[in-house]
């Protein structure tokens, strides 16, 4: 394993760090803490409910990436493919309540609704108004009581986008966790392995494939998919995975949104190429796409591979998916 | 059975030491059916206990689960930190009443029920806790009835968790969170010589 990095254990902290310096305008550190706020000069200003996310690092730009104006207030991260502790993130809510209460986007792994959990019990006591919703966006999870549920894989950054614009227009707490879980409920994605990802602290690819194979279903910490197949063209692949997700859909009319995500270890080349192959395949099945957008959004570190999400949107979420925002990552 | 001020303390350094030599096997174990880090999360949960305790000395019991908890949930993070938080939190509360280990372990348990919202059986850390709590309320808690509720995880297929993912494919391994509290009961009978 060869990695730009010190020592593994300040791996976090060190990335923070750099993200900070080389963006004062954007986000300060909260002290004491991995996490980061808003530190632009309308965040002040603007009297709008907090919106808090975070989760393991390894997903970059996820989630410090995309505080700012329009999209989060403050991003926890946690070690890598860990969640952030309690303490953490109720540090961040409290540095976002502006007496409006805070909505807490959080992924559906076990240890980030635990953790938030916590941390939202705790912001209670200090009399904050706290609601939370957990996307659930991954389709190749079977929903059922045997597991721990759908997973919150890359569907999560156009959640941020839609809650973070609705936040900035003022709109109040509890219209923000509903209008957050309709998005939720629209969102599907699915995701393909070329590479297992390798995680520091291990030292080795997290699973093996042979050269020509790829896995189907994967998660976005390096979990094994449903199937394990032979890699074909571009335009096979997004048949197959568009197949999956429009079956999700009852309704396929109205207007849809797509994210074609890269999990690290992918050329933009070869997002864009699939990318090609999506957007023609869903204009052949007259799939009105109103938004799209290619690029490493929710990475699973090095992991090579793509995950293709898709969204029914009405159109005033297109709007707030096309609104201007001052991160650094979107 | 009642545990005291000294010999918990003792547990407790011992826990630390166990996993800390065993950090890498929990990282194997959790690389087979999770991401890989369960080890060095615990891990970095120990030193924080080890700091903890060296800043300053627990007055009681209470206070002593109470330094361990916090020490877990500030620095572990995933789901063992909220998780094994909770259990040491729980028990941290119930040691204001009694110093009955068999009692502060089903407390614990409890706890670990009420945060994962999950029950014996489902591959997680609970399949090892529930039955310790049950071998000491019987008189029959010792190295060979951890290992055996260890052992038990390995033919699970995991309903709750990171692993549940897998489905059918967790069946076969040994459940990570499982065994590092089977670590944290080794760490016991070490103590109190069962």
């Amino acid at each position: 394993m060869k990695k730009i990095i010190n020592k593994t254990e300040d791996i976090v902290p060190e990335m923070i760090s750099g993200l900070v310096k080389t963006n004062p305008d954007l986000v300060k550190e909260i002290e004491g803490t991995t996490a980061v706020v808003r530190n632009d000069e309308k965040f002040a200003e603007q009297k709008q409910v907090g919106v808090v996310s975070g989760g393991g690092s390894g997903h970059e730009p996820l989630h410090a990436g995309y505080v700012g104006d329009g999209m989060l207030s403050a991003a926890v991260a946690g070690e890598v493919f860990t969640s952030p502790t309690p303490d953490q993130i109720y540090e961040a809510i409290k540095a976002v309540d502006q007496g409006q209460g805070v909505l807490l986007i959080v992924k559906n792994y076990s240890g980030d609704v635990m953790n938030f959990d916590m941390a939202k019990e705790m912001a209670e006591a200090d009399d904050i108004e706290i609601k939370t919703i957990v996307v659930d966006d991954d389709i190749s999870v079977e929903n059922s009581e045997f597991t721990q549920g759908k997973r919150g894989v890359a569907g999560t950054v156009l959640v941020e986008k839609i809650v973070g614009a609705a936040a900035r227009s003022g709109m109040n707490l509890t219209d923000l966790a509903k209008l957050g879980q309709n998005v939720i409920d629209q969102t599907k994605t699915i995701g393909i392995a070329l590479h297992a990802a390798t995680v520091p602290a291990v030292g080795h690819p997290g699973f093996e494939l042979a050269k020509d194979e790829i896995e189907y279903g994967i998660g976005i910490h390096n979990e094994r998919g449903y199937a394990v197949e032979k890699i074909k063209p571009s335009n096979q692949l997004a048949n197959e995975l568009i197949e999956k997700i429009m079956n999700e859909f009852t309704d396929k009319s109205g207007s849809f949104a797509v994210l074609v995500n890269g999990m690290g270890g992918t050329l933009l080349m070869e997002q864009y190429i699939f990318a090609n192959d999506v957007l023609n395949e869903l204009n052949d099945k007259k799939i009105d796409v109103k938004f799209s957008k290619v690029g490493n959004q929710v990475t699973s570190l090095d992991m090579q591979g793509v995950s293709l999400t898709i969204m029914k949107a009405d159109d005033s979420w297109i709007k707030m998916l096309k609104e201007p925002v001052t991160t650094i990552g979107w | 059975m009642e545990l005291n001020l000294a010999d918990t303390k003792k547990w407790m350094n011992l826990f630390v030491e166990e996993v800390e030599k065993n950090k890498s096997n929990l990282n194997e174990l959790d690389t087979a059916i999770g991401d890989g880090d369960h080890g060095t999360n615990m891990d970095r949960g120990m030193q924080a206990i080890t700091a903890a305790l060296e800043k300053k000395e627990p007055s009681d019991l209470a206070e002593l689960y109470k330094t361990v908890a916090f020490a877990m949930i500030q620095k572990i993070g995933g789901a063992s930190g909220p998780l094994y938080g909770t259990a040491f939190l729980d028990m941290s509360k119930k040691a204001k009443e009694t110093a009955d280990l068999t009692e502060l372990i089903q407390v614990g348990t409890d706890g670990l029920k009420r945060r994962g919202q999950s029950d014996v059986g489902m591959k997680t850390m609970i399949d090892v806790w529930q039955p310790v709590a049950t071998a000491l309320k019987d008189n029959k808690f010792n190295q060979q009835a951890v290992d055996e509720a260890l052992e038990s995880t390995k033919d699970m297929v995991a309903t709750k968790g990171r692993a549940s993912y897998l489905e059918e494919k967790s069946r076969g391994h040994l459940d990570p969170g499982s065994q590092s509290s089977a670590y944290l009961f080794g760490a016991l009978i070490k103590v109190i010589g069962v």
